[in-house]
């Protein structure tokens, strides 16, 4: 590992992964049943193809302003920066901005990647989408552009995340999508992605797999990067009019970590931009309930790629644990392993209680309510941009909304 | 030098016949009783053993063989157990291949070269490796292939001609043609098309071609064993182990002569299909 992490940082530039065969350093790959081996290459070359045509990006910018209300503002997060600073010793306390994707429409980043895929499925001829989702937010996304377009729509997702996510199973139905609970393994996400990939399996003549992060077999991970990446490209821009400079520091949660990849992607070789990946730590790293897969994992294969994962001695995969259904997942996006073993991203995490904690102070002192996902990034904001000095700037991606986590969040509280 | 994977093909084309592949997971219900079904699956008429390596997330097996191998891992099986067994099977059985069926993961967190090390001193066979299409040759198979073990690759309803050479490429022992598109234990729909299949697949080599997914009964057996070199069968095993189980999931008396019974029948099936010497 350590060989791989000095060869790969004196890289010019971290921006040109993957290689043709999908790997970035040792990470991704494309590690499939030879049945789903023929789509992967068609999907490849169709994405090719698409990136290639000028017609696509014309088509996905102008649905992502006239549907999904794009650019999100960049918001200067005024009352969230005074409280910092009144904690921080003289004269430091970063001033922190928020990268408003929770006003999406659907409520969070998801629907930029999803927008592509469907866009993509299209061009492939492709009538039946299946997703698999965590927090429901990706199966929203997906049931929503598929009632636009006129798709079906199937979205599996761990009946225990049935039961916590609720309001997002019935926004899927209201949109026309199929639920389907899914009863094996550990009910939650990553058994969802098996029973999506089971599905693909069976169904790989009409079926279009519309996968929810940066992870999966190549092509997946650099093209839902792609897609997310709409978000830091608008941060540049956006803050060069506010600031007329560049962010000191980016700061995004991590699941699968496509929220942070669009965010960080953008910035990668800006080697004065510091950027912090947070994972969640659940109830503690050393308590062994956890999602770090980063922090607390090591490199494995699963889901169509080699990637850090939490496992056992024999290479079974491990249950995740965090309040938040969106990050609990025992494995990350291949770039980020990547980006991880050169240094270039510095991945931290947050606990359960942080999480909770930075959610009602957000809500109470921003009117904003921010999605569990995202809470555990604003735990590192206010511990980060306490150190930092009042002129450094600091970003953090508010990648969803928190209306699906108020029960969740209220039961935690005991009622409220 | 003659593998046993090649000297029981050969045995069976001398007999005019297709050989049966039988797949049980390792450790299920637990590891004596799995032990106890591998030992008694070649008199039973078993030709090939495949050993099911249990892997927390089987994506792409339908739920008999997930289920057979939740029961292994609550049993506490693991792969290094999985090599102990094959050990302990080749005491009594010098001469029936051991193939090992599974994912990837389990073998890389092992350590491959020390896997393929202590795989082939237990008497392992070949590898069939469902997430390592060929597009990743250099993970496993290129190494297993050096070690002297099989390397035995999946050809499924979309691999296409254009596709098969490249699928075909670094396979040894034997192709085995996934008879659907879909997980293990889905129901074949068209028996005439997966002859045709094995046809083509043989147009592009000289290998045998085994036939599996969703064989259950005698009757598909034969079916299928009148065009393919052999047929492979899993789920309905592994459902054999799973029926047999008393209400707690231990196994019981009638645990091993449930798989044999089946593999018996299935045995009858291949044998009542006369096929011609092979030249």
């Amino acid at each position: 590992m350590s060989a791989t992490a000095k060869a790969t940082s004196n890289l010019n530039s971290y921006r040109t992964g993957p290689d043709e065969t999908g790997h970035f350093g040792m990470f991704g790959g494309r590690f499939v049943a030879e049945t789903l081996m023929p789509l992967i290459l068609e999907l490849d070359a169709a994405y090719e193809a698409a990136k290639a045509d000028p017609g696509f990006a014309a088509e996905m910018a102008s649905y992502l302003k006239h549907y999904v209300g794009r650019p999100s503002p960049l918001y200067f997060a005024e009352r969230m920066t005074e409280h910092v600073r009144a904690r921080a010793a003289s004269g430091m306390g970063a001033k922190i901005y928020f990268k408003r994707d929770e006003l999406n429409h659907t409520g969070a980043h998801k629907v930029n990647n999803v927008l592509g895929q469907i866009l993509l499925a299209m061009r492939m001829g492709k009538k039946r989408i299946i997703a698999e989702t965590g927090a429901g937010q990706h199966g929203v996304a997906t049931a929503t552009l598929c009632a636009r377009f006129g798709l079906q729509c199937v979205v599996y997702m761990g009946a225990v995340d049935v039961e916590r996510q609720k309001p997002n199973v019935f926004r899927m139905k209201m949109l026309g999508a199929e639920v389907v609970p899914v009863q094996s393994g550990s009910k939650t996400l990553k058994d969802a992605m098996n029973e999506a990939l089971r599905d693909w399996v069976t169904n790989v003549e009409n079926t279009f797999y519309c996968i929810g992060t940066v992870a999966g077999p190549h092509p997946y991970p650099a093209m839902v990067r792609d897609f997310q990446c709409v978000i830091g490209r608008e941060t540049r821009e956006q803050m060069m009019e506010a600031e007329g400079r560049l962010p000191d520091s980016l700061i995004a949660a991590i699941g699968g970590g496509s929220n942070a990849i669009g965010l960080f992607h953008p910035f990668l070789d800006d080697k004065d931009v510091e950027i912090y990946g947070v994972e969640a730590a659940g109830h503690g790293l050393s308590s062994g309930l956890h999602a770090a897969s980063l922090t607390g994992g090591r490199p494995g294969v699963l889901h169509g790629n080699r990637t850090y994962l939490l496992m056992d001695d024999d290479g079974q995969i491990k249950d995740a644990h965090s309040i938040s259904a969106g990050l609990d997942y025992p494995g990350i996006g291949p770039e980020h392993a990547w980006l991880h073993d050169t240094g270039r991203v510095t991945y931290i995490s947050a606990t359960d209680d942080e999480a909770l904690a930075a959610f009602q102070l957000c809500s109470k002192l921003e009117g904003i309510i921010p999605a569990l996902e995202p809470s555990h990034a604003l735990a590192k904001v206010l511990e980060l941009a306490g150190q930092k000095p009042r002129d450094h700037l600091m970003v953090m991606n508010l990648c969803g909304r928190g209306d699906k986590d108020i029960f969740t969040v209220a039961e935690h509280l005991g009622g409220m | 030098m003659t593998t046993r994977i090649e000297a029981r093909f050969a045995r069976c084309r001398a007999e005019g016949r297709a050989a049966l592949v039988t797949f049980v997971t390792a450790g299920d219900p637990d590891y004596d009783s799995s032990l106890a079904i591998i030992r008694a699956l070649p008199a039973a008429g078993a030709d090939i053993i495949e050993f099911g390596v249990p892997f927390t997330d089987p994506m792409a097996d339908g739920v008999p063989v997930q289920l057979a191998g939740q029961r292994a891992l609550k049993a506490g099986q693991t792969l290094r157990k999985t090599l102990a067994m094959v050990r302990a099977f080749r005491e009594g059985d010098a001469d029936t291949p051991v193939i090992l069926m599974g994912y990837y993961n389990p073998i890389y967190v092992y350590g491959v070269e020390a896997f393929l090390k202590d795989a082939t001193e237990a008497g392992v066979d070949g590898l069939i490796v469902v997430d390592l299409p060929p597009e990743e040759d250099e993970e496993l198979c290129l190494p297993a292939l050096r070690a002297g073990l099989n390397f035995i690759r999946l050809a499924t309803p979309t691999t296409d001609d254009r596709r098969l050479p490249k699928v075909l490429q670094n396979t040894s022992g034997f192709v085995y043609y996934v008879s659907v598109t879909g997980v293990t234990g889905a129901a074949i729909a068209d028996y005439g098309r997966v002859s045709d299949a094995v046809a083509r697949i043989k147009r592009h080599t000289e290998l045998p071609v085994v036939v599996g997914f969703g064989v259950k009964t005698g009757e598909h057996a034969a079916s299928i064993a009148k065009g393919a070199d052999g047929v492979v069968v899993g789920s309905a095993l592994v459902e054999a182990v799973r029926t047999s189980l008393d209400g707690d999931g231990r196994a019981t008396q009638s645990t091993v002569s449930a798989v044999t019974t089946l593999v018996g029948e299935l045995a009858a099936g291949i044998r009542s299909v006369a096929k011609a010497h092979a030249a």
